[in-house]
């Protein structure tokens, strides 16, 4: 799951890691309040940044024409004329896609003044099985893009689970960074509180891209998180009621979160062949080989080992809820799962969904004569198929055939 | 020969009066399989299907079973107690089937079991089948939840990070009358207890053994790191598949471990790795018996 940068600014908060001055608000009127509070306790400067779970959004432009997703304002009213142009409106970033994201929620902050940029994360290092926080001198850019070009510029610190991470761990990270003074203290406290966050809250990843060095008004240096990055184990969601309620609804694929209610696994892509697996490796398989044979997958569908009548309706409902989806494969592996009553739930949906584009089905395993004959006998024009890439080949011939 | 487990094997089910460690337990037992106990904490006394005698502890069935292996069917949030029970107890191997474990569970678990001779595999996992010489591939040790019937008994090794997809390359060789030696599913988590490159060792050390199929797929570098060994050491033709070619970068596809962040992990490095080991790969997860089967001649 992912959660919203004011999100992981609370939960920044909540564990002794330094975040500027601010609050959400998802109205012209909240921003303006919150923005005046702001003003008035002398900050010059005030940010106002959209809410949305993407990357990129300061050199984002929004659908209506408006430019930045982020912005710096120095009076009431230049923050209140942005908020207009922002609240409501659609922003697209390089990681939103060209459909973009509505922004519904801004995070009003007081501005800072930077005077030098760190990128710091903590994430599972899966070869060693261990957390590992990364951190690096190039802040404030893409990180991805420095590890490319100059990975030794990327500091890493594996943490022992048994005892967690331990001030000197944070201290040479510190100092490896090139601070001193009473900088090396403050940086290694924020980075033990980023590691409770990412333990405690069982995150699978956190981000502060910038981390800065910020004057403050009495001349001294604090190092502050200036934004921040949090996504979760879903595995372990359960066990943080808190978190769960912090997740957005608005910001997931409508048909994604309605198959999460059936406990299907359900990602939408961009072909028009839909397909319904049994196993994430299979359906991955299953999307593979449609392309292989010159289709091109219109989501990837896992129903699970012992998916139910309901679920496999469920599960056509959504496949053609989306309007691109010009033909269905079903491909079951049933070992423990029976072909005979796969075939039989297979053709109550499709009945139910009046279904009126090509459908081809490949069952095999464990009563896997009887499931075909069901289907053959059911007078539905369903095609069987009796191999996966005979599977693949029928369907992407027949959406074709059907253009 | 085979690898892990053989018909001899004696085996605790963690979980055996849960809805779905009974329903596997059934069935492993009617495959031969030996299920020697039962383990529920409370249910001491009890037997399962009038046989298997059912125990509070891991620790109390080994004691009165001898036996050596447990597989693990109780619930996610329990899961890594469970584990860390069966290493405890001394067992040699534990096959945790259980989907959805956290991943500081397993972080834990792992860092627990350094030093300890316990052999984990999964979790999220199919679990671990050496095919029999009966009817249906019967009388082998069927540990988990794989359909027996689909497998033969013979020389190829499979291991694989997906279940389903397993049972494919499986059935492909038994419709080719190519049988298994041992097929080991090492699961679909980013962090598991045994790696691609544990089970190529074992098989390439295994006499019985003459040939393997390794299916991954997106995600982490685990197959790099078994095409790094199988370069310099592994005299044993393999075949491979890589699921997820179309998968699009930073979505979980289904198991927990199948996703390409960073740029990392996607099927084309794979895919590369595995060429540049001698590795053939499968063009298809339809041709995978086929390409395994190409190897033999």
């Amino acid at each position: 799951m992912n959660i919203h940068e004011y999100q992981a600014k609370e939960l920044f908060r909540r564990h002794g890691v330094p975040v500027p001055r601010g609050s959400m608000a998802s109205t012209v009127d909240e921003v303006v309040t919150i923005a005046q509070g702001i003003f008035k306790e002398g900050t010059p400067l005030v940010v106002v940044k959209s809410q949305i779970h993407a990357g990129g959004r300061g050199k984002g432009t929004f659908k209506e024409g408006f430019k930045g997703g982020v912005q710096l304002c120095k009076s009431i009213e230049d923050v209140k004329r942005c908020a207009e142009q922002m609240l409501g409106k659609t922003l697209v970033t390089k990681q939103t896609g060209p459909d973009g994201r509505m922004v519904r929620k801004l995070l009003i902050e007081a501005g800072s003044k930077i005077k030098k940029e760190f990128y710091l994360s903590i994430l599972l290092d899966r070869q060693l099985s261990v957390p590992v926080m990364m951190a690096s001198t190039e802040g404030g850019m893409d990180i991805e893009e420095v590890a490319e070009r100059t990975p030794e510029k990327i500091l890493k610190q594996p943490i022992d689970p048994a005892v967690g991470m331990m001030p000197y761990q944070a201290r040479n990270l510190a100092s490896r960074l090139g601070l001193n003074g009473d900088l090396v203290a403050q940086a290694a406290k924020l980075m033990l509180g980023v590691y409770k966050v990412f333990w405690e809250c069982d995150a699978s990843l956190v981000e502060i891209n910038p981390l800065i060095l910020a004057e403050t008004a009495d001349g001294s240096t604090q190092v502050v998180a200036l934004d921040g990055k949090i996504n979760l184990d879903d595995n372990a969601l359960y066990r943080h009621k808190d978190i769960q309620e912090m997740r957005d609804l608005m910001e997931e694929a409508e048909l994604e979160v309605e198959a999460s209610k059936f406990n299907l696994n359900y990602i939408k892509l961009d072909g028009n062949i839909a397909c319904m697996v049994n196993g994430a490796g299979l359906a991955m398989s299953t999307m593979d080989i449609i392309q292989h044979f010159g289709g091109s997958p219109a989501n990837f569908l896992d129903v699970g080992g012992g998916a139910t009548k309901e679920q496999v309706a469920a599960a056509f409902r959504i496949i053609l809820a989306d309007p691109h989806v010009k033909g269905i494969l079903v491909n079951i592996f049933g070992g423990i799962m029976k072909c005979d009553i796969i075939a039989e739930g297979i053709l109550s949906a499709a009945k139910d969904v009046n279904l009126n584009i090509p459908l081809v089905v490949r069952l095999e395993g464990t009563n896997v004569k009887l499931g075909q004959e069901i289907i053959q006998k059911s007078g539905l024009a369903i095609i069987a198929a009796d191999s996966l890439s005979d599977a693949a080949q029928k369907i992407v011939a027949a959406v074709k055939g059907a253009k | 020969m085979s690898i892990l487990v053989d018909s001899n094997s004696r085996v605790i089910v963690q979980g055996i009066t849960g809805k779905a460690g009974g329903f596997h337990a059934h069935h492993c037992l009617e495959y031969g399989t030996k299920i020697v106990a039962g383990v529920t904490p409370g249910k001491a006394g009890e037997k399962f299907e009038d046989k298997v005698p059912v125990f509070n502890t891991v620790q109390d069935a080994v004691a009165q079973t001898s036996a050596t292996v447990s597989v693990i069917f109780v619930p996610a949030p329990f899961a890594a107690d469970a584990i860390l029970e069966g290493i405890e107890a001394g067992l040699d191997l534990v096959v945790c089937i259980t989907e959805g474990i956290p991943v500081s569970d397993m972080v834990r678990v792992k860092r627990a079991m350094q030093g300890r001779k316990t052999r984990l595999i999964g979790p999220n996992c199919p679990g671990i089948i050496t095919p029999g010489d009966g009817k249906d591939s019967h009388g082998g040790c069927k540990i988990g939840i794989m359909p027996g019937y689909i497998h033969k008994k013979g020389h190829v090794g499979v291991v694989s990070r997906s279940g389903t997809l397993t049972y494919e390359a499986v059935w492909q060789l038994t419709s080719l009358g190519i049988g298994q030696s041992t097929c080991v599913g090492i699961g679909g988590d980013p962090v598991n207890g045994t790696s691609h490159l544990d089970v190529l060792k074992m098989f390439n050390d295994d006499p019985d053994t003459h040939a393997i199929i390794m299916i991954g797929e997106i995600g982490g570098t685990a197959e790099e790191e078994a095409a790094a060994w199988v370069k310099k050491n592994c005299k044993k033709p393999i075949a491979a598949f890589i699921a997820g070619t179309t998968a699009p970068p930073g979505r979980r596809m289904g198991h927990a471990g199948a996703i390409i962040s960073g740029g990392k992990g996607t099927a084309a490095e794979k895919i590369k790795a595995l060429r540049e080991a001698g590795i053939a790969i499968s063009p298809t997860p339809s041709d995978m018996g086929k390409t395994l089967a190409g190897l033999l001649k």
